[in-house]
């Protein structure tokens, strides 16, 4: 019934959104920025530990859809280490896979997994929610952030 | 005459031995969706349109089409004529005492902006009370919020009991006391499926001098409302929620209350005469209704309830709670699923989470089978984090569904568990 479905939910999606990595409250962290999606009442919370414009440490608490959950999962696994440049970098990359289903970067790794979302356009937002809150940590904001 | 009427009579009755039987008149219904058949299960949002309603929007057009209240010319005294003839209409399918008493609207929502601004700007003073329930969609909550804002009342809510999501009547007179301004409160909820006993909570208001209102968005194209019966101050609706066009909606007010209450939006039509400085105000109901108002969805809004009353609406009021206690029983056999809402008595509505998959992931996949439903707050944000739920997926139902389209919605749920590896 679902198999044009396994694009989208690919196995390692399924994964993530049923075994969350980084999921939990860092206490040393430094920046903390939230996502809400208004729509559907999806919230994600971003804690970072950010030193000299790197990323020590990245995790997140929240909930959501698969996709949702999925993407702040292997995106704090992909953060993780970056630059806050890389990580702009990173997801400049992972936009460009999310809206048009293809990207010129080699190193997407598991966020690879969301090549099959540019088909269905309402679950853009669902996988760009945790980046927002991520990218805001980065800029020092600690606002909500917001993606409609 | 209007020719709308003719096209009213186009279809005879006796052609239909059930309800279901009636999906032939709803063009949308017969069409597949990612390649299977469509089961629109997302009434509680909008309904689909029967042919006659569609086809009396188009016949307007293009034979009748002219400005309201103002002409002296053919077109504009048979516009005029239609428009108001639906006044009428309203007002009989609601038991209203007198068609003054009806005020179109844009919607349900328009309709409490209008009470909340204009009632409400008159009669509610700092540190007034305005009694809500816990189940109320926003858009009974936000108006009621801008105006003890802006006048420093305050709101106060009658709570939900758990997920069977009933109102606690047992301590009603703690909350409905001589201190309440206004009671807002829901007839359906949209999310519950709940059935408010309005009559009775409107009597106790009553009693207490307290003036009412009674969103029946969710009722008013599924059961008898009657607003004597009832008994309630103000009553709102929207069309297109009962077979008729989006963009339209009515308040009904009882005349005496409306008569003290100041007019809504200034403009043409609202008006019996102005001058530079002063104007004086037209009377109920065209006080309430200034510019051109939505004449074409109005006359098409009259043939939907001319449709609503030949179908029956006691008809339709079972046939909701014969599905939705169908769907509600067939849901519970799935396992890991939360049932919101009363097991009996409940409206033609189902909301459901599915354990360890997320609603919007339901909503998704049922509708790559076909299969429409709702996920998400439903516009219930409070209630839904009292639920300790941030959205849930929702079935809503109408007379042209079926119970296969029940049966096809738990196997589509059935797969959407195997999918994701939850049984």
């Amino acid at each position: 019934m679902f198999d044009d479905l396994n694009d989208l939910y690919q196995q390692v999606i399924l994964d993530h959104s049923k075994s969350p990595r980084n999921f939990f409250k860092l206490e040393v962290a430094n920046r903390v920025a939230e996502g809400r999606n208004p729509l559907c009442g999806d919230q994600v919370t971003v804690y970072s530990l950010v030193e000299n414009e790197v990323v020590r440490e990245i995790s997140w608490q929240g909930s959501g859809c698969a996709i949702s959950k999925a993407s702040a999962s292997i995106m704090t696994d992909a953060l993780k280490g970056k630059t806050a440049e890389q990580a702009k970098e990173l997801f400049r990359n992972f936009h460009d896979l999310i809206t048009t289903g293809s990207s010129d970067s080699k190193d997407l790794n598991k966020l690879a997994a969301f090549g099959g979302v540019n088909k269905y356009p309402a679950r853009v937002k669902c996988a760009i929610l945790p980046w927002h809150a991520a990218l805001a940590t980065l800029d020092g904001k600690a606002n909500i952030v917001s993606t409609e | 005459m209007s020719g709308t009427e003719t096209i009213s009579q186009a279809r005879p009755v006796e052609s239909f031995q059930s309800l279901e039987d009636r999906r032939v008149e709803f063009p949308v219904l017969n069409q597949k969706v990612h390649g299977c058949d469509l089961v629109y299960f997302d009434n509680a949002a909008t309904t689909q349109k029967p042919r006659r309603v569609i086809d009396a929007l188009t016949y307007y057009y293009e034979h009748d089409n002219a400005n309201v209240h103002r002409g002296i010319h053919e077109l504009s005294n048979r516009a005029s004529s239609a428009y108001e003839n639906t006044r009428v209409r309203a007002a009989k399918f609601l038991n209203a005492r007198s068609a003054d008493e009806i005020i179109f609207t844009r919607g349900t929502t328009e309709g409490i902006n209008l009470v909340a601004q204009s009632w409400g700007g008159k009669f509610i003073k700092a540190g007034d009370k305005i009694l809500l329930t816990e189940m109320e969609h926003h858009s009974n909550i936000v108006p009621w919020q801008l105006l003890a804002a802006r006048t420093g009342a305050q709101l106060v809510y009658l709570p939900v009991t758990g997920d069977r999501g009933l109102l606690d009547l047992s301590r009603i007179d703690e909350w409905l006391t001589r201190d309440i301004k206004l009671f807002a409160m829901t007839h359906i909820s949209n999310t519950l499926g709940t059935v408010n006993p309005v009559t009775e909570l409107c009597a106790k208001a009553r009693k207490l001098g307290v003036t009412t209102l009674v969103d029946a968005a969710q009722s008013a194209g599924h059961r008898k409302v009657d607003v004597q019966e009832i008994g309630c101050d103000f009553l709102v609706l929207s069309s297109h929620k009962m077979c008729g066009p989006t963009g339209v909606g009515i308040l009904y007010g009882r005349l005496d209350v409306l008569e003290q209450t100041p007019p809504y939006q200034g403009g043409g039509d609202m008006i019996s005469s102005v001058d530079f400085f002063n104007s004086t105000w037209n009377k109920v109901p065209h006080k309430f209704e200034a510019g051109t108002p939505n004449i074409a969805d109005v006359i098409a809004f009259g043939t939907a309830l001319d449709y609503l009353d030949e179908v029956g609406r006691e008809k339709i009021a079972e046939h909701d709670i014969e599905l939705s206690a169908y769907c509600y029983a067939q849901l519970a056999k799935l396992p890991g699923v939360r049932l919101f809402g009363p097991e009996t008595g409940r409206a033609g509505l189902v909301s459901f989470l599915l354990k360890d998959v997320h609603a919007h992931d339901v909503v998704m996949m049922a509708d790559q089978a076909g299969v429409a439903l709702r996920g998400g707050h439903h516009c219930n944000q409070p209630l839904m984090r009292k639920l300790g739920v941030e959205s849930t997926a929702r079935a809503s139902f109408y007379f042209y569904n079926t119970t296969a389209e029940v049966d096809r919605l738990i196997e589509v749920l059935r797969e959407i568990q195997r999918f994701f590896g939850t049984v």
